[in-house]
């Protein structure tokens, strides 16, 4: 498992993200996780809280965005949703496809903050 | 008084600090003229085999080192030393997976441009060292015909992030009942248009193929920097 160790390198780029704009009082963070990043989504929850502990960030929410699977499909010319990341497909004319789009998604893309 | 919450957006990659230091390594390979390949696979599927055929035959013509992954002990190293001199032993400790910044202390007191091929062998692990870039050009996912043919469809993520598969322990094909034609179709539906080498480090079935390719590959990059 290496969620522990994702978890303490999102610690550290939240504290960094939020030093830089002057020390911000983070309530949740928002994160984009794509279907093929190699990362457990409730692993990654549950390592996020131990990595927060200690931190200013203790306590705080960890909301997590799925990003599914896009491709694109030369045959259709188009972008295409395969439905499984076992089969790297497009669904419209089944067409195998090495041009992922978005999927690999690891990022931290807004943090919430009491008013 | 409610107060609604604020959302201030930010784009923070969580893993920024190892591809940064990912991509300063691969600049620094690039420039030394060094080919950096990177082997994963589950534990037992055959990389430290393999790994000992390709040092032992490639030294043979070119510089070779490696660095090998695991959790704890030397005896890869040890294993890996038979076949060429520069070889290091990466212990994670606890850790499932090698990093950039373990790649960039191991290499510390070796001369890179003294140096054609580096090899690194990651821990023993299909799941975990998909999420880092290690600065390799190459990354290759073995799968022992042991292990059976619907690995890929099990391990999607790593399959997907490495550029050729290597089908190893061919000898036991037969024996393990391995199904060949299905192993390459599940490659190909994680991996569209991945390049698969069969070969049996026992036998030497399929090696001259592969090293082939990696000689191609080693000039092809050197021409590339060199037109730059």
């Amino acid at each position: 498992m290496h969620e522990l160790s994702i978890a303490v390198s999102m610690v550290e780029r939240i504290i960094e993200e939020s030093e830089s704009r002057g020390g911000l009082q983070v309530e949740a963070v928002h994160l984009r996780l794509g279907v093929l990043a190699g990362v457990d989504r409730d692993a990654l929850a549950f390592s996020y809280e131990i990595a927060c502990e200690g931190t200013f960030l203790a306590g705080s929410k960890l909301v997590i965005d799925t990003v599914p699977l896009l491709i694109y499909c030369d045959t259709c010319a188009a972008e295409s949703a395969p439905d499984s990341i076992q089969h790297i497909a497009c669904p419209r004319c089944q067409t195998l496809s090495p041009k992922i789009i978005h999927g690999r998604e690891l990022e931290v893309t807004a943090l919430e903050i009491a008013a | 008084m409610t107060t609604a919450p604020r959302l201030i957006e930010v784009r923070a990659k969580v893993l920024k600090q190892n591809d940064l230091l990912a991509r300063e390594l691969r600049e620094q390979f690039r420039g030394s003229g060094v080919y950096v390949v990177s082997l994963v696979s589950s534990p037992g599927s055959g990389k430290t085999a393999f790994l000992e055929k390709l040092l032992s035959r490639l030294s043979a013509t070119s510089r070779v080192a490696a660095l090998v992954g695991d959790l704890a002990t030397e005896n890869d190293a040890a294993r890996l030393r038979r076949a060429a001199p520069q070889v290091k032993q990466i212990t994670t400790g606890t850790i499932c997976h090698l990093d950039a910044q373990m790649v960039q202390r191991a290499l510390e007191e070796w001369e890179l441009s003294d140096l054609d091929f580096l090899f690194i062998e990651n821990v023993g692990n299909l799941v975990c060292p998909s999420s880092y870039d290690l600065g390799e050009e190459l990354r290759i996912v073995l799968l022992s015909t042991t292990e059976g043919e619907d690995k890929p469809l099990k391990y999607p993520t790593i399959f997907n992030g490495a550029d050729v598969a290597v089908i190893t322990k061919m000898d036991l094909a037969a024996a393990a009942e391995f199904d060949l034609d299905a192993a390459r179709r599940n490659i190909q539906s994680v991996r569209p248009g991945m390049k698969v080498f069969e070969v049996s480090s026992k036998t030497g079935q399929g090696m001259d193929e592969t090293l082939s390719f990696l000689q191609a590959r080693l000039e092809a990059s050197r021409l590339k920097a060199a037109q730059k």
